[in-house]
C-alpha cells in the first residue's frame, strides 16, 4: 500500500486518505463507516454480501460499487449516504433477513451481532417477506469445538476464506448454489483445524458457535478486559470475558505486532482449566499419615520456613533448588529469583525444564528480531519446533509471509511440519545429524545449494529452537549464529512455556541476574542495594538440579508452577528430596509428591506483565477473583521470606514492576505505565539505547554418536493438544490429544514387518510402552517419532536412543 | 426465401458426414488456417475488425476489437465458450455437433491472430454428443498435424483441450467459466479486472469467444471482410444463428442475415404461430432479454441497435414465441425460477432476491397473491437491478440477478392486467384460489 496521501470527496467533504487502500478502509480512516459483512481487513475482499455498496461518480455517471473491492484514487467523489445507497443498503438487509431465522433471543451472537447492529442502523425496519424461510437441520457439529447453524448463515465466506487463506486448512467450503448455497464440511472430514475458533469470532452472525461458550452468557453480562495470551511465547493480544466471576471465553484482539487478531483453539479455549473443580483453594501439608491435608496459610508457611531453615542450617543454602516460574508473570518470576538468590542464597534455579535453550545465549542474542520482521522478510529459515503445533499464531504469520507476501521459506525439521506446503525448500533429517546438516547448508553443498543462495537474499528471518526434545539445545545457537550474519539477518528464538523469556529476564536461571545481566556484570548497583548484595556464583540448571536431587546434594526443591515429573521424566526423582514445596494451581504429577502445596492464583486472576519471544513486555490483567484462599506467587514468596526472617519488602505486583524497572538493566524504566491497555503492542525491551550485549560465544553443536545395534533415534515433540494441565483440565480441548503412537518410516515399517495400527514395544531407559504404529513417510529411516506427553502415553525424555520391538 | 448460409452451409449440404475430417477437407476445410498461419497478428486482427464480426455469445462486442485488447504478457490463452445454457438457445450445439472442424479451424486462426499456444473449448456438461464429436475431431486434427507441435508443417504450436462443464448456467459467464476451467467453483469474478483479455485464465491474458463467433473465422479469412459485411443489409454484418422455439409451426435453428424484421422471422422463417393462434409476445434474445410484443415490435428490424433502442437485446439469438394461450405470469415465473435455480449464490441480492421473486410469482399463480405484490415485485427488482434501467445497472457482481428481473419487468410492463386478474381471483381478494401455506401472514 502506498503511504502517499490523496484527496477524495466523501459525502461532500474533502478528505486526505492513503492512496492505494480500499475505499471501505480509507473511508473508515476518514471517519465514515460503511456497513459490511463479508469484508475483513485481514482477508482478500470477495465483494459478496454487497452491503458496502456506495456511489462513485465516474465519466459515465454515478455507479454503485462495492467499497471493499474498489481502491481509492485521487479526486474520487464518493457518496455513502445518498438515497440510492440507502435504498441499496435497505434492500440488501431485507434480502439477508428474508431467510434469517431471527432467533436472536436464543443466539449466542445476540447483543454483539453485526447483522443485528447493522439492521438497526441501516435496515428497512420491516420485512415484506411472507414466504416460508429456508430450513436446515440446526445446528450441526462440524468439529468438536464448532457448531454450524446454516439457517443463520448469511454466506459471507469469512469462515471459508479464513480456513483457506489464513490457516491453510480449507476444510469448510460452500456447497450447492443459489438459494441452496451452504457452508459445510466435506463428507467424513470434520473441521478439525487448530484455528477453528477464529471462524466463530469473525462470523458476522451466530451461524458458527463455539461449544465451550454456547448458551453460557449474554454479551451485556460479560466483564471484558484486555490481556495477553499465555499459552505460547508469541504474546497474542486477547480480551478475557467473564461473567459471575467465571472466565467464559477469550477473543483475539487485532494488532500488527503479534497475532493479527487470530488465536489457536488451544489459546482460545484453553481457559477452562481456570474453572476446574480440581483447582487448589487451600494450602496442603503432608501429615503424619503421609497424605496431604488442608492447612491454614500460617501453618503451611511456618512449616515451610521452618523446614527450609533447618535444611539450610544443616546442609547449607546450596542444598535448596528452585524450578519453574515460566508460567507466571514477570513480577512473580522476579520474586522467585529474589527469593532464591537473596533469601535462600542459592543459585540452583531454572525456569526451563531441560527442554529449552541456554539462558545466556538468549540474553546475549544480538540481532534478535521481531515478529513484524516477517512482513518484510525475503527469506525465512525455520529450524525450530513445528510452529503449527507449538507456536500457532507465529505459524500463521510465517504462512502469511510465505503465501501472501512472497517470502521464500526454508524448513529444516526431522519430519513433516505444518508449513511444508509453503516451503520453497524442505530438508528432513535424523535428530542428531543437525550439526552436519547445518554445515552442509552453510557450505551450500549439493541439495542445499539453492537454499543457501536464497539465504543471501535478505532480509532473512531465522526462527530457531529445538525441533524436538532429543535435539541438542546448542544446535539452535549455531543456527542463530549463522543466521544473524546473513543479509539483514534477525533471529526469533523459540522456547516452550509462555513466559519463559520473562522468567529468564527476571533471573530465574542459574547463570543470569535480572535484566539479562550476567553474574559479575558491572552496573548492578541498584540490584545490589535491593537484594542486599550481589550473587557471585552460577548455580545448577534443571538437569543438574535433577542430578543433585538423585545424588543427595539437593535436599529441598521449590516448584513454582513447575511439573518436572512430566517435563523431565527420565531425570528427576522428587521422592529422593527431603523437602518439596510446590506452588501450583493443581495437584500435578509433581505437586502430588510435595510436602507442602501452596495454592496459587492463575491467569485472569492477577495483574502483571509477561515478556514474549521478541522481548515484548505486555500486560496481563485481572478479571475474576481467585478461588478460595489461593494467593499470588509473589505474595506467597514474600510471606515465606518474612517468616524466614529475611523480608523481601514486596508490596504489590505494581510495586515489584517498579523495582524491576529500577534494578534490571534491560528493563530500565519499563513500568506498567508503558504497557497499559492503550498500548496494545506493549514495549520491546530493552527500551531506548541498545545495551552492550552479554559476552557469549556460541559453541558448535555436538553430534549424536551412532546408534548401536537394533536401536532407533527418538524424535520427541509436542503436539498442540497433549496431557498438559491446560488440556487435562479443560473438558473441551482435553479430548483432542492425538494419543501416543510410534511413527516410523515406511522402510522401517517393512523391516519390522508392521502396518498402521500394529503394536510396537518402544523402550527408552526405564520407560517402556506398547504403542500403535503410524507409518509416516516424512521420517528418515531409523527415526521413531513419539508425540510427547500424550494421555496414557509414555514419558520419554531427551535420551535419543530407543529400542523398538514388534509385539 | 433462401438466405445465404455461412456457418451452417456444410451441414445443410452434407447432413450425413459434415462432422468428419474427410468431408471438411473435401469442402475446402483448413485452407483458411494454412493461410492465417502465414499472416501476422496485425493482419488477422485487422481483417476480423474490418469484417465487423460481433461476438455471438450475447454481448455482441466486436471480435476484432476484443482481440486487439489482449495484453502482451505471455502465456496467454484462447478459450471457446461452448457452455450454451441460456434457455431457448441451442445454436452452438448444432455447430459443435455437426461441424466441429469448422470450430477447430476457427480456433487455429484465433490462436494465430493472438499469438496463443494453448486453447480450450468449454462445452456444456449436458452436451455429451457434441462433446464426443468435438473430441473426435480434435483427435483427428492432432493426428493430421493440424494441432500440436509445428502445425501444418510450420513452426507454430497449438494445444487444444476439450473440457466439459458440470451443469451450471453461470459458467457461461466468462469469468465463472474461467474459474470452473481452473477447477474452482463456477462463480463470476469481481470486476475489475474487467476483461479476461487483461487477466483471464490463471490471471493471464485470455481471449474468450463464443462458438459461433469462432466458426465464422475460416469463412472471413477465405472470402474476406468485404464479403462478410456484404451478407447483411444492416449495420450488423454477416449472418447469425437464431434458435426459434415456442408456439411456432417450424421451431429450430436458422442461420439468417441481420436486418430482417421480427415479422419475417416469426411468420416467414418459422412458419407462423401454431394452430393459427395469435402471437402474444416473444423473448427476443435469450431468457434474460426483456420481452417484445407484436403491437410495438413486430415490424422492427433485428439488429443490435434496434433491439437496444427498444429496451432489449438480441443476446444469444434465442427467440421464444408465446401465443395467446400463454399464461404470462406462469411464463415469467418459469423464467425467474430458472435464474433462481442457476444463481451461483455469491451475491445477496441475486441469491435471495431471485428466489423471493419466484416465490411471489408462484404465490400469485397459486391464488394467494395480494394487491401489494406487484409493487413488491417491482421494488425487489429495483433492489437487484437499480432503477430498472436497460441496459441494467446491478447491485451484483454479474448480470444474472438482473436477468431474473427482465421477465418480471416485461410481465408488469406489458401484462399487468394478467397479474391483477390472478390476484383478483385469489384468496386475499375473496376468490377461490388454491390456498398455500403462508407463514407469518397472520
Amino acid at each position: 500500500m502506498s503511504a502517499e496521501l490523496i484527496t477524495v470527496t466523501i459525502n461532500g467533504v474533502k478528505q486526505k486518505v492513503h492512496g492505494g487502500s480500499l475505499l471501505i478502509k480509507a473511508a473508515e480512516e476518514a471517519g465514515t463507516y460503511i456497513p459490511r459483512f463479508c469484508w475483513h481487513p485481514r482477508m482478500t475482499p470477495v465483494g459478496m454480501c454487497r452491503m458496502c455498496l456506495v456511489e462513485v461518480e465516474g465519466p459515465r455517471g454515478t455507479m454503485l460499487v462495492t467499497s471493499c473491492t474498489t481502491p481509492v484514487s485521487a479526486e474520487m467523489v464518493v457518496h455513502t449516504e445518498s438515497d440510492t445507497v440507502k435504498k441499496a443498503q435497505e434492500g440488501i438487509l431485507e434480502f439477508l433477513l428474508a431467510n434469517h431465522p431471527l432467533d436472536c433471543p436464543v443466539c449466542d451472537r445476540g447483543g454483539e451481532c453485526p447483522l443485528q447492529d447493522q439492521t438497526m442502523s441501516y435496515g428497512p425496519g420491516e420485512s415484506r417477506f411472507v414466504e416460508e424461510k429456508r430450513h436446515y437441520e440446526k445446528p450441526i457439529p462440524i468439529s468438536d469445538l464448532v457448531m454450524l447453524d446454516r439457517e443463520r448463515c448469511i454466506l459471507c465466506a469469512r469462515c471459508t476464506r479464513f480456513s483457506d487463506e489464513i490457516s491453510g486448512d480449507p476444510l469448510i467450503e460452500f456447497m450447492d448454489r443459489g438459494n441452496g448455497t451452504q457452508v459445510n464440511t466435506f463428507p467424513d472430514e470434520p473441521f478439525a483445524s487448530y484455528f477453528s475458533g477464529n471462524t466463530v469470532q469473525i462470523c458476522p452472525v451466530g451461524a458458527l458457535t463455539a461449544t465451550p461458550y454456547r448458551f453460557r452468557a449474554r454479551p451485556w453480562d460479560l466483564r471484558v478486559i484486555a490481556s495477553t495470551c499465555v499459552v505460547c511465547t508469541a504474546g497474542d493480544a486477547i480480551s478475557v470475558h467473564a461473567s459471575q466471576n467465571e472466565v467464559l471465553r477469550y477473543l483475539g484482539v487485532d494488532n500488527d505486532a503479534t497475532n493479527h487478531g487470530w488465536l489457536s483453539d488451544k489459546c482460545r479455549f484453553g481457559f477452562e482449566y481456570l474453572n476446574s473443580d480440581e483447582r487448589l483453594t487451600m494450602p496442603l501439608v503432608r501429615g503424619k499419615d503421609g497424605t496431604l491435608g488442608e492447612a491454614s496459610w500460617s501453618e503451611a508457611l511456618n512449616l515451610a520456613a521452618e523446614k527450609l531453615g533447618a535444611i539450610i542450617d544443616e546442609h547449607g543454602a546450596q542444598a535448596v533448588a528452585g524450578l519453574g516460574g515460566a508460567r507466571g508473570t514477570n513480577e512473580d518470576a522476579y520474586a522467585f529469583a529474589k527469593f532464591m538468590r537473596s533469601v535462600i542464597g542459592s543459585g540452583h534455579l531454572d525456569a526451563q525444564m531441560d527442554d529449552g535453550l541456554n539462558p545466556q545465549f538468549l540474553a546475549a542474542l544480538s540481532g534478535r528480531g521481531q515478529i513484524g520482521d516477517l512482513e518484510r522478510a525475503k527469506t525465512i529459515l525455520l529450524w525450530a519446533p513445528d510452529l503449527k503445533e507449538e507456536h500457532p499464531t507465529l505459524y500463521l504469520r510465517v504462512r502469511r509471509a510465505a503465501q501472501e507476501l512472497g517470502a521464500k521459506l526454508i524448513v529444516v525439521h526431522p519430519r513433516r511440519t505444518g508449513l511444508d506446503d509453503r516451503a520453497a525448500h524442505k530438508f528432513t533429517y535424523k535428530p542428531g545429524d543437525g550439526a552436519a546438516v547445518l554445515e552442509a547448508l552453510m557450505a551450500g553443498e549439493g541439495e542445499f545449494a539453492k537454499a543457501r543462495a536464497a539465504l543471501n537474499d535478505g532480509p532473512v528471518v531465522a526462527i530457531v529452537g529445538r525441533p524436538g526434545l532429543t535435539e541438542s539445545p546448542v544446535l539452535a545457537e549455531s543456527v542463530a549464529a549463522f543466521a544473524r550474519d546473513l543479509p539483514g539477518g534477525s533471529v526469533l528464538p523459540i522456547v516452550r512455556r509462555s513466559n519463559t523469556y520473562g522468567a529468564l529476564d527476571m533471573g530465574v536461571a542459574p547463570n543470569l541476574l535480572p535484566g539479562r545481566a550476567g553474574i559479575g556484570s558491572a552496573g548492578l548497583a541498584n540490584l545490589e542495594e535491593a537484594w542486599g548484595g550481589l550473587p557471585t556464583k552460577a548455580g545448577y540448571d534443571a538437569a543438574a538440579i535433577a542430578t543433585g536431587v538423585s545424588e543427595g546434594s539437593i535436599k529441598a526443591v521449590i516448584l513454582l508452577g513447575a511439573d518436572p515429573v512430566v517435563d523431565m521424566p527420565n531425570s528427576i526423582d522428587l521422592a529422593a528430596a527431603d523437602l518439596v514445596i510446590a506452588i501450583d494451581l493443581f495437584l500435578t504429577d509433581s505437586s502430588t509428591q510435595a510436602d507442602i502445596v501452596l495454592p496459587a492464583v492463575g491467569f485472569a486472576e492477577k495483574e502483571g506483565t509477561v515478556t514474549n519471544l521478541e522481548g515484548r513486555v505486555q500486560k496481563v490483567n485481572k478479571v475474576v477473583a481467585e478461588p478460595g484462599q489461593a494467593r499470588e506467587d509473589w505474595s506467597i514468596l514474600d510471606d515465606l521470606a518474612a517468616r524466614m526472617g529475611k523480608p523481601m519488602g514486596l508490596a504489590s505486583a505494581e510495586a515489584i514492576a517498579k523495582e524491576i524497572a529500577h534494578v534490571a538493566p534491560a528493563y530500565d524504566g519499563v513500568t506498567w505505565d508503558l504497557v497499559t491497555w492503550d498500548q496494545p503492542d506493549g514495549a520491546v525491551v530493552p527500551v531506548g539505547a541498545e545495551r552492550a550485549p552479554l559476552e557469549y560465544v556460541p559453541v558448535v553443536a555436538p553430534r549424536n554418536g551412532p546408534v548401536s545395534g537394533e536401536g532407533f533415534v527418538l524424535h520427541s515433540a509436542r503436539t498442540m493438544y497433549d496431557d498438559g494441565v491446560i488440556c487435562r483440565q479443560g473438558q473441551s480441548i482435553g479430548k483432542l490429544a492425538p494419543g501416543a503412537a510410534a511413527h516410523l518410516s515406511p522402510a522401517d515399517a517393512r523391516t519390522l514387518d508392521v502396518v498402521n495400527g500394529s503394536l510396537l514395544k518402544v523402550s527408552a531407559g526405564s520407560e517402556e510402552a506398547e504403542l500403535p504404529v503410524v507409518i509416516d513417510d516424512s521420517l528418515a529411516v531409523g527415526v521413531v517419532y513419539v508425540p510427547f506427553n500424550q494421555p496414557g502415553g509414555p514419558h520419554f525424555g531427551s535420551n535419543p536412543e530407543i529400542l523398538v520391538v514388534k509385539v | 426465401m433462401a438466405y445465404p448460409l455461412v456457418v451452417t452451409e456444410r451441414m445443410m449440404e452434407h447432413p450425413a458426414d459434415s462432422h468428419t475430417m474427410e468431408r471438411y477437407e473435401a469442402t475446402g476445410g483448413y485452407q483458411a488456417a494454412r493461410q492465417a498461419l502465414g499472416q501476422t497478428r496485425d493482419e488477422l486482427v485487422e481483417v476480423v475488425k474490418a469484417s465487423g464480426l460481433l461476438g455471438r455469445g450475447g454481448a455482441a462486442f466486436s471480435a476484432g476489437l476484443k482481440w486487439s485488447f489482449l495484453a502482451p504478457a505471455r502465456p496467454a490463452y484462447l478459450v471457446v465458450n461452448g457452455d450454451e445454457s441460456e434457455p431457448g438457445t441451442f445454436k452452438d450445439r448444432q455447430l459443435l455437433e455437426r461441424d466441429p472442424h469448422q470450430l477447430i479451424e476457427g480456433m487455429i486462426i484465433a490462436a494465430k491472430a493472438n499469438e496463443v499456444y494453448e486453447s480450450f473449448i468449454y462445452i456444456r456438461g449436458e452436451y455429451p454428443k457434441p462433446a464426443r464429436r468435438v473430441q473426435q475431431a480434435v483427435v483427428e486434427a492432432y493426428a493430421k498435424g493440424y494441432l500440436g507441435k509445428g502445425i501444418f508443417g510450420t513452426d507454430y504450436n497449438l494445444e487444444l483441450t476439450v473440457h466439459l462443464g458440470a451443469g451450471a448456467y453461470i459458467c457461461g459467464e466468462e469469468t465463472a467459466l474461467l474459474n470452473s476451467l481452473e477447477g474452482r467453483r463456477g462463480e463470476p469474478r469481481l470486476k475489475p479486472p474487467y476483461f479476461p483479455a487483461a487477466k483471464g485464465l490463471y490471471m493471464k491474458p485470455t481471449i474468450v469467444n463464443n462458438v459461433e463467433t469462432i466458426a465464422n473465422l475460416p469463412h472471413i479469412i477465405n472470402k474476406g471482410a468485404e464479403w462478410f459485411s456484404g451478407l447483411s443489409d444492416s449495420e450488423d454484418t454477416g449472418t447469425f444463428m437464431m434458435s426459434i422455439s415456442g408456439h411456432v409451426n417450424k421451431p429450430g435453428n436458422y442461420e439468417l442475415p441481420h436486418g430482417l424484421t421480427w415479422r419475417q422471422v416469426i411468420y416467414d422463417v418459422a412458419g407462423g404461430i401454431r394452430n393459427g393462434n395469435e402471437l402474444k409476445a416473444w423473448v427476443p434474445g435469450g431468457a434474460s432479454a426483456p420481452w417484445f410484443v407484436p403491437d410495438l415490435h413486430l415490424d422492427r428490424p433485428i439488429t443490435k441497435a434496434a433491439c437496444a433502442e427498444d429496451g432489449s437485446m438480441l443476446g444469444s439469438g434465442a427467440i421464444i414465441v408465446m401465443d395467446h394461450t400463454t399464461d404470462m405470469v406462469g411464463a415469467a415465473e418459469r423464467l425467474v425460477a430458472f435464474f433462481a435455480e442457476e444463481s451461483c449464490g455469491q451475491c445477496t441480492p441475486c441469491r435471495e432476491g431471485t428466489t423471493w421473486l419466484d416465490m411471489i410469482l408462484q404465490r400469485v399463480l397459486d391464488g394467494a397473491g395480494r394487491d401489494a405484490d406487484i409493487d413488491l415485485l417491482l421494488d425487489l427488482s429495483d433492489n437487484i437491478s437499480v432503477g430498472l434501467a436497460w441496459p441494467p445497472k446491478q447491485t451484483t457482481i454479474c448480470p444474472l440477478g438482473p436477468s431474473a428481473v427482465s421477465p418480471v419487468m416485461s410481465l408488469v410492463r406489458h401484462f399487468r392486467d394478467e397479474v391483477e386478474a390472478h390476484i383478483a381471483k385469489g384468496i386475499h381478494s375473496g376468490g377461490q384460489g388454491t390456498p398455500v401455506s403462508i407463514r407469518g401472514s397472520a
